[in-house]
């Protein structure tokens, strides 16, 4: 449990990240909260040669609502998202996501930017972010790119981001229909990782019909899916229990999971039906209380 | 002697925090402000580090060890290979079995973890990094990790080295008397049947194992800082290992950060780096982390278990029948007493009064790490309280009873004490019937069965667990039982210094259980002292009286008792002493509670501190200066502590999952010192309980791989998902303990997990479920649903 030797650099300015980032390339590693990668040092699982600490950048951090989108700061703690009541009734799945991440004392610690970006197949926020239609911003020394959440997850511990990039910003578009989502999940204790969670996010139109559905799949696959089979079925259609049943049974087919010591595939499919369906009612029921 | 219980005399013990007492444990100020001192906290002037490289293979032919890129590392100072021990004889050591443990693997490694080699360094960093450098060219061999495979035909031979072993079969013990228990069978009306699996889990203490061994090359003398829940033990171990004079072996076993009985055994590390120290001439420490800690050190249980109960036409057992298979990894290094090879599995009659019982155990070696009795369990009575308990539940699902009528209906009676059991233990005192109806009336058990019934009705899942366990603890006497030949008697030495201020040194070893306090308040209780001038000493062989050490529950029943008898020698002492003061005669000296008078003269007292005082100062002719003694206690029997459990659980149909919603727990554990540490220690035992019952797991794959090497994988309670309990209480005292006191440091984690898994069987039975291994994971109870066609 004692890493191996490397560097270690704290810049002021994410100019200077990014500058050793493009020096480094693969051999260096960004530090965020530190709680994914630092086990990892710990266990010599990685062991890159130097570590760029990006805690004493300005600009990385907080949550605001600007141009129809909720900007949530890479660098924001998984605590800051638990605590922003005010994203209640617009983005529901992010507030009951982040109290169920790990415990206090990661949550304390860990950034949702870094938690996408190590892209563990069990992370939380990668189902969060394809169920609600996230986009991430992630800046080189080239340039700067958006990437859609949908696509970004490529498999364990892999994404769409090059290793001379550095995400800056989450940004998940906000409409003005009514909204509901939720995200339940299945952990062995206080502190686990996922056995099976999703992440569930609905828009009423007027009529009352379904506008968007969004789905997160966690922990059942090489990475964070998105049930899009679900999702179709669920849009333009009016709620119902027959409806949600049948969205789930797609949700659990979009699953692939591999048994472990958690369960069996059966199972853990089993378990993302069973979750996508309470998540669906509780999702519709709470955007039929909200106002619009 | 049963306590007096007038009120003046309970005022009293207030006043100086004798038995009965909740006073707050006096080392909890330096263990709350981080002040506590571990092993891993002792710095030495030069000392250096070592690291164990652990064999990645479960079964491997070792065909060299290349160890140059290590020692070109700067700051390595050695490598030590199984080859250099060999040298010095060390490469094998004894077990506490009387089998042989490789100290580091010489021709084969056995398990995966196993200890290769030791790089001893300047520091830990260079240690770790060295390590990763040392190569050992490993011919892989067909891994065995069952007990099933490694008794089958034509298992590869895991123990080729022991001359003789042509298989992996450890020992044949049989118990209890077999013709009786097949005339039983033979004119049962009934029999139940239960087979299950008691899996392998860990003591997992928060302080890993680790020591510093220190031999000063000048004097030859050998300090051991050690995490030692034996420290007498272990030095007259080191002495027959390494062969190092014991007039010169000092181990101190410090604080302690838990044991649970995972610091009972000698580990490779400890005799590397005291081997190593000696070599190097400088001091050595090893502290294991915690995958060091979980994937070689003394594990728990690994216990397959079948049998069953002959019940006759009243639906009285009247026989039981146990085979036993376990799982002793690749060394037999369990520590118990030696007659008996499965512990004392053979308490399995529990709290049931059955005529005749047979027991047939049998031990394996596969591919695992060794041990096996330790986590909390007085010898393997934690696997035998667990078959028991679920069987009886078995029986009551058979005979369509309440599992509270077939348990009174089978009790051993109140007035049937001392009961001897079918299978030869004579229990000291009990009244089951009692601490069942306790039990049942604080949870209100006749209203929960309504609301399950209602529940049932709706398809709701509710299940309400039954457990009424009987421990055996508090080893010996010596004549049966012993560690490694030593016989298991505990020693007090008590020094009352002249300013009535004493000292109390123990052969037993606190490892968080409260023993600065409690012992304080023993001696409290029989002199008058106030338990805050006794200052306990214990862990440092130099000065303290040679004793077996704590576990098995063992501290309170031998070493409490050894206190109590030491402080009742100063009391008699004391009365020659007042008889002079007093210019009387000895025989009209009374005391109590501190005061000496003279019959008829109540008002004229000397105190306790007084005739201390004139111990040193004003003795009379003839009589040696002091006052102080020493006991060496050796009980006469065990002590049976006892207890009800009740749980209730409701279960997730959709997930699986299972929530504790209460758990009551009634326990007698005779007269219990200090109430508040008892009820910790419970509360303790009931969490761990938990934990076995559904989540805590070491598991392998085919190739031997171990799964669950670190606290992500091997799952331990915290008390976000602990239930709450409730406690009550009966209190029988021991007939034959001098403060009536029993053992209670591991009733709960014994008498726990049946009455957990009870519970989910019992919201389960009615759908024919009838068992479920534990750990009860979520996708057990799911596929148990889902087999009955129950699904959400």
């Amino acid at each position: 449990m004692f890493p191996a030797a490397f560097d270690y650099t704290a810049p002021g300015a994410l100019d200077e990240v990014l500058s050793l980032l493009s020096q480094h390339g693969d051999d260096a590693k960004v530090l965020a909260g530190g709680q994914s990668l630092i086990p990892l040092l710990k266990l010599r699982f990685a062991a890159p040669v130097i570590l760029v600490d990006i805690g004493r950048v300005d600009g990385l951090e907080g949550i605001r609502r600007e141009n129809g989108h909720v900007r949530i700061g890479a660098r924001t703690r998984h605590r800051d998202v638990e605590s922003a009541t005010e994203l209640r009734g617009t983005l529901d799945v992010l507030l009951d996501a982040a109290p169920l991440i790990s415990d206090p004392l990661i949550r304390n610690m860990g950034t949702v930017g870094g938690s996408i970006c190590h892209a563990d197949p069990a992370g939380d926020w990668g189902a969060v972010m394809l169920a609600v239609g996230a986009e991430f911003v992630v800046k080189s020394a080239s340039g700067e790119r958006v990437l859609p959440a949908a696509g970004f997850f490529e498999g364990p511990f892999t994404t769409g981001l090059r290793s001379d990039e550095v995400m800056t910003e989450i940004r998940i578009p906000v409409g003005s229909g009514r909204s509901g989502g939720t995200y339940l999940k299945l952990e062995r204790k206080v502190g686990d990782f996922a056995s099976v969670a999703t992440a569930v996010h609905v828009v009423l139109g007027g009529d009352g019909r379904i506008a968007a559905a969004g789905i997160g799949l966690c922990a059942v696959g090489a990475h964070s899916i998105k049930a899009t089979a679900a999702e179709a079925a669920l849009v333009g259609q009016a709620p119902s229990d027959e409806l949600i049943a049948e969205a789930a049974r797609l949700a659990g087919d979009a699953a692939e999971p591999k048994a472990d010591i958690r369960g069996s595939a059966e199972y853990k499919r089993d378990v993302a039906r069973v979750f996508v369906q309470r998540g669906l009612h509780t999702a519709i029921n709470r955007a039929q209380g909200a106002t619009a | 002697m049963a306590v007096d219980t007038t009120e003046a005399a309970a005022a009293a013990r207030q006043a100086m925090g004798g038995i009965g007492v909740s006073l707050a444990r006096k080392e909890d100020a330096r263990f709350l402000h981080g002040q506590g001192h571990y092993v891993d906290d002792v710095v030495l002037p030069g000392m250096l580090h070592m690291v164990i490289v652990r064999s990645p293979h479960a079964h491997a032919r070792i065909k060299g060890i290349d160890s140059s890129a290590a020692m070109a590392v700067p700051g390595v100072i050695a490598v030590v290979t199984g080859e250099l021990l060999a040298q010095h004889k060390l490469a094998w050591m004894p077990t506490l079995s009387g089998d042989t443990q490789a100290v580091l693997a010489t021709d084969k490694v056995r398990f995966q973890g196993q200890e290769v080699a030791c790089v001893i360094a300047e520091t830990k960093y260079i240690a770790e990094d060295a390590a990763a450098l040392v190569s050992v060219d490993y011919e892989p061999l067909q891994a065995v990790t069952t007990p099933q495979q490694a008794i089958a035909p034509g298992a590869p031979v895991i123990r080729d080295e022991k001359e003789g072993q042509t298989d992996n079969k450890i020992y044949h013990w049989e118990a209890g008397d077999k013709e009786a228990t097949d005339a039983a069978f033979a004119r049962a009306t009934k029999v139940v049947s239960l087979e299950t699996f008691y899996p392998r889990c860990h003591p997992s203490p928060l302080e890993t194992c680790g020591c510093v061994a220190d031999l000063d090359p000048v004097t030859g003398n050998a300090t051991i800082y050690m995490t030692s829940q034996a420290p007498h033990a272990h030095r007259t171990l080191f002495a027959i290992v390494a062969g190092l004079p014991e007039e010169k072996i000092r181990i101190i076993s410090p604080d302690l950060g838990g044991g649970f009985g995972n610091k009972v055994p000698i580990y490779p590390g400890y005799v590397v780096a005291t081997a190593a120290s000696l070599l190097i001439g400088r001091p050595v420490k090893w502290i294991e982390d915690r995958t060091d800690n979980l994937i070689s050190t003394g594990f728990a249980r690994d216990y397959y278990m079948d049998g069953s109960v002959a019940i006759d036409e009243n639906g009285k057992f009247i026989g039981l029948r146990v085979n036993l298979l376990s799982d002793n990894g690749a060394f037999f290094a369990d520590a118990q007493p030696s007659k008996f090879k499965a512990g004392l599995f053979h308490i399995v009659t529990g709290s049931y009064d059955i005529p005749a019982a047979h027991i047939v155990a049998n031990g394996a070696y596969t591919n695992k790490a060794p041990g096996g009795v330790a986590y909390r369990c007085s010898f393997r009575v934690t696997e035998a309280s667990y078959f028991i308990e679920r069987l009886v539940e078995s029986a009551a699902v058979e005979l369509g009873q309440d599992p509270v009528t077939t348990r009174l209906n089978n009790f051993i009676q109140p007035e049937a004490f001392p009961y001897t059991s079918a299978s030869g233990f004579e229990y000291d005192s009990g009244d089951y019937p009692a601490a069942m109806k306790v039990a049942l009336d604080m949870l209100g058990y006749d209203e929960l069965r309504k609301e399950q019934a209602e529940k049932r009705a709706r398809g709701e899942l509710m299940g309400i667990g039954v457990a009424s366990f009987t421990e055996v603890v508090g080893a010996g006497k010596g004549k049966d039982y012993d560690i490694a030949g030593l016989r298991m008697f505990d020693s007090a030495e008590l020094r009352i210094h002249p300013t009535g201020k004493g000292i109390l040194k123990l052969g037993v070893k606190s490892q968080g259980q409260g023993h600065e306090t409690t012992f304080a308040q023993i001696v409290a209780e029989e002199l008058g002292i106030p338990a805050s001038d006794i200052e306990v000493r214990e862990g440092d062989t130099d000065n303290t009286p040679f004793g077996l050490g704590t576990y098995a529950s063992r501290s309170t029943p031998v070493g409490g008792a050894a206190t109590a008898i030491v402080a009742r020698k100063l009391r008699d002492k004391g009365k020659l002493i007042a008889a002079h003061l007093f210019e009387a005669d000895v025989a009209d000296i009374e005391f109590d509670h501190g005061k000496y008078n003279v019959k008829g003269s109540p008002d004229n007292v000397k105190t306790i501190q007084d005739i201390a005082f004139a111990a040193y100062t004003n003795l009379p002719d003839g009589l040696e200066a002091g006052l102080e003694g020493v006991t060496y206690y050796d009980p006469p029997n065990m002590t049976f502590p006892f207890g009800t459990y009740l749980v209730v659980v409701d279960i997730d149909k959709g997930t699986g999952q299972v929530k504790v919603r209460r758990m009551v727990a009634v326990d007698d554990c005779g007269v219990r010192i200090n109430p508040m540490i008892v009820e910790g220690q419970i509360h303790g035992g009931l969490t761990e309980g938990f934990g076995i019952a559904f989540m805590e797991l070491i598991t392998f794959d085919d190739e031997g791989n171990c799964i669950g090497s670190n606290f992500m994988d091997y799952l331990i309670p915290t008390a976000w998902e602990t239930p709450r309990f409730e406690l009550g209480q009966t209190v029988t005292p021991s007939p034959h303990h001098p403060i009536g006191a029993k053992g209670v440091g591991e009733s709960a984690t014994v008498g726990s997990p049946a009455a957990y898994v009870n519970a989910v069987i019992d919201a389960l039975s009615h759908l024919g479920i009838t068992n479920i291994d534990m750990p009860i994971t979520s996708d057990k109870v799911w596929a148990a649903l889902r087999s009955k066609g129950v699904t959400e």
